[in-house]
């Protein structure tokens, strides 16, 4: 324990197993199991409540599990402290020290690790260069920014050469240009030490763009658990495609395998999904836009012909809100293709025929 | 508000101010003024009854073993309040109304009550471990939990001390490391103010010692005072003006690091 070698920073596997809590009767995590490979960043998404928190605390040792084991390289750590499971932790609220310095602070667990004082301070001072932070070393919490604050706290982390890292919403307290250089560079930092990182956050975006894989989570449950891009364009169900992304709700008729939206026919990702009237979920790349009139055929209003009632500049791509009468539909696409939709103009909708998914009558009742 | 209204705004200060430094000071000048009398009705002043108190034996062991007290008292209090109240806020926060409770119940209880009861236990104490004063301490204890906890209470609640301890823990640190090198660093004021007001608790106790027949600096200064009236007059003055010493102490260093605490009501 006492020797930290540059290779004790590489990454080990972490396994998480049957993982549960029951808080006082509430099942806070319900049977997680997860492995993360060697190296690898994972990011815990979901809605607050649903247990992502309550993982990387079992994680930490921060609290007990009720059943199930966690396990770093192999070695069962499911009974040990936090202070002896060699973990670095960044957590959500600003964590430093206020009595000490940065570089006190990131010192302060090779102290702990009866590292030698010069070689404490020369070793301090590399991780606050690591996370560019090297001429501030000699202030304190109070005089550092939020995101300079979250830079120590990731110095520190990282500093006693840790097995795992964990990284507890470490953005949330940040305004959003900070955040989204952090969330970069806390990548760039995790590459390049190698070390295996559990990351736990609410934000989509943060998770599909920092991560290997996500895992989505919902009332304690792991729902699904994959790469950015199969977790976003592959929702394998109701919760995991309306939480991560836009999504469209329109209702249709479920048929044989198929569901009718408005004419159109989409295959549906569980083609035994029982018949009647149901709500499918349509993602804003899966609409596209044509002039009304342009497609022939019934030009004088057809189901699926609206307004814009707005069209939103994202950069590269613009969403254009669509008025069916009835429903609103968002349609995300090239912005040079939606300038021909100025707010305004009568549209033609078309469904790409991707396999869409059946929303849930219980989370359309919490949506109501 | 008007620059009249501000005036006498400040004029009403400064009375109130005055009124309340004479209460305070008027007793203490006589006592003073007592205390440097000569004898018989015309003599000069003298420092004789001041500088009898180092040669008097008696005072000059009880001032000696009241500050021990005083020190012991303080010292007894922060090991034991200290780390349950942390481990109550952490662990058990149903708890934490039961402490509080527990720690004020000192004051609603009169002191002649608690000595009585108290008694048989020093009796055996004495009897069967030790006749030292030092013993003292622990009733001591139960007397400065009230003031003590608030205080302690106090410093607590300013900082995020579930954030602070977990990544202590993280990083490694056991529970004594966290108590040490992170909880008492980061709440100065609070430990200060806690062990100075117990210890001018401690210094101006007379109704236990006396009681239980120890003879701490208060129940001196009344022997003190049956042989000569002076010199126990300069005692209590000495001791009065150490406490208000230590609360100053307390008030200005309070006063230089809330600084740091900011959204207070103004």
């Amino acid at each position: 324990m006492g020797t930290i070698t540059r290779a004790a920073a590489t990454g080990v596997e972490v396994r998480l197993e049957h993982l549960r809590r029951v808080f006082a009767g509430v099942v806070a995590l319900d049977e997680l199991s997860l492995t993360l490979a060697p190296g690898e960043l994972v990011a815990l998404l979901g809605p607050s409540g649903c247990g992502k928190t309550t993982a990387l605390r079992l994680v930490a040792g921060l609290d007990e599990v009720t059943s199930g084991k966690v396990l770093f390289g192999g070695t069962d750590v499911t009974t040990l402290g936090a202070n002896r499971r060699d973990v670095g932790m960044v957590f959500q609220a600003y964590s430093l020290f206020p009595h000490m310095t940065a570089r006190q602070n990131v010192a302060f667990g090779l102290q702990m690790r009866r590292v030698d004082e010069q070689e404490r301070k020369r070793r301090a001072d590399a991780m606050l260069e690591l996370v560019g932070l090297s001429g501030f070393a000699d202030r304190y919490a109070h005089q550092l920014s939020g995101g300079q604050q979250q830079r120590v706290a990731l110095a520190r982390a990282l500093a006693i050469q840790p097995k795992v890292l964990l990284l507890d919403e470490p953005l949330s307290a940040l305004d959003a240009k900070v955040r989204g250089r952090l969330r970069d560079e806390i990548r760039r930092v995790q590459l390049e030490v190698g070390i295996t990182t559990l990351f736990v956050t609410h934000d989509q975006e943060e998770a599909l763009a920092i991560a290997d894989r996500v895992g989505v989570m919902n009332k304690g449950r792991l729902e699904q658990l994959g790469p950015p891009t199969t977790i976003y364009t592959r929702p394998a169900t109701p919760f995991v495609a309306e939480f991560v992304g836009l999504t469209n709700r329109i209702e249709g008729d479920v048929k044989g395998g198929e569901v009718i939206v408005r004419g159109t026919r989409l295959p549906l990702v569980r083609p035994d999904t029982p018949d009647g009237q149901a709500v499918a979920l349509v993602r804003p790349e899966a609409v596209s836009l044509g002039s009304d009139g342009d497609a022939g055929g019934d030009a004088g209003g057809g189901p699926l012909v609206g307004t814009v009632i707005a069209v939103a500049f994202l950069g590269a791509t613009s969403r254009v809100t669509v008025d069916l009468g009835d429903v609103i539909v968002l349609a995300q696409m090239p912005t040079s293709q939606a300038s021909a939709h100025p707010a305004g103009s009568r549209v033609r909708l078309t469904l790409r025929p991707d396999p869409v998914l059946i929303a849930r009558d219980e989370t359309a009742a919490a949506e109501a | 508000m008007t620059r009249s209204r501000r005036i006498r705004l400040q004029a009403l200060r400064f009375v109130i101010f005055a009124l309340a430094a004479a209460f305070f000071l008027v007793p203490i000048g006589a006592m003073f003024e007592f205390s440097t009398r000569g004898i018989g009705i015309n003599s000069a002043r003298t420092f004789s009854a001041w500088a009898a108190i180092p040669s008097t034996p008696e005072l000059a062991t009880a001032i000696t073993v009241s500050l021990e007290l005083a020190l012991i008292t303080s010292l007894l209090m922060l090991g034991l309040l200290l780390p349950t109240m942390v481990w109550v806020r952490l662990r058990l926060p149903r708890l934490n109304r039961i402490v509080e409770f527990i720690c004020l119940m000192p004051l609603t209880v009169p002191a002649i009550a608690l000595v009585v009861g108290i008694k048989p236990l020093y009796i055996w104490i004495s009897l069967n471990f030790t006749d030292s004063i030092l013993a003292l301490s622990f009733a001591y204890l139960i007397l400065v939990l009230p003031y003590a906890y608030r205080s302690l209470d106090a410093g607590l609640a300013a900082i995020d001390l579930k954030i602070l301890t977990e990544a202590a823990r993280s990083l490694g640190a056991g529970w004594g490391t966290v108590m040490l090198r992170v909880v008492v660093p980061n709440m100065p004021t609070a430990i200060l103010n806690a062990s100075l007001l117990s210890a001018s608790l401690v210094l101006g106790e007379y109704t236990f010692a006396n009681l239980l027949n120890y003879e701490n600096l208060q129940v001196a200064i009344q022997y003190v005072s049956l042989v000569s009236a002076g010199t126990s007059i300069a005692v209590a003055v000495a001791s009065l003006l150490f406490a208000f010493v230590l609360l100053m102490i307390l008030s200005f260093a309070g006063g230089r690091l809330q600084v740091r605490s900011p959204g207070q009501r103004a």
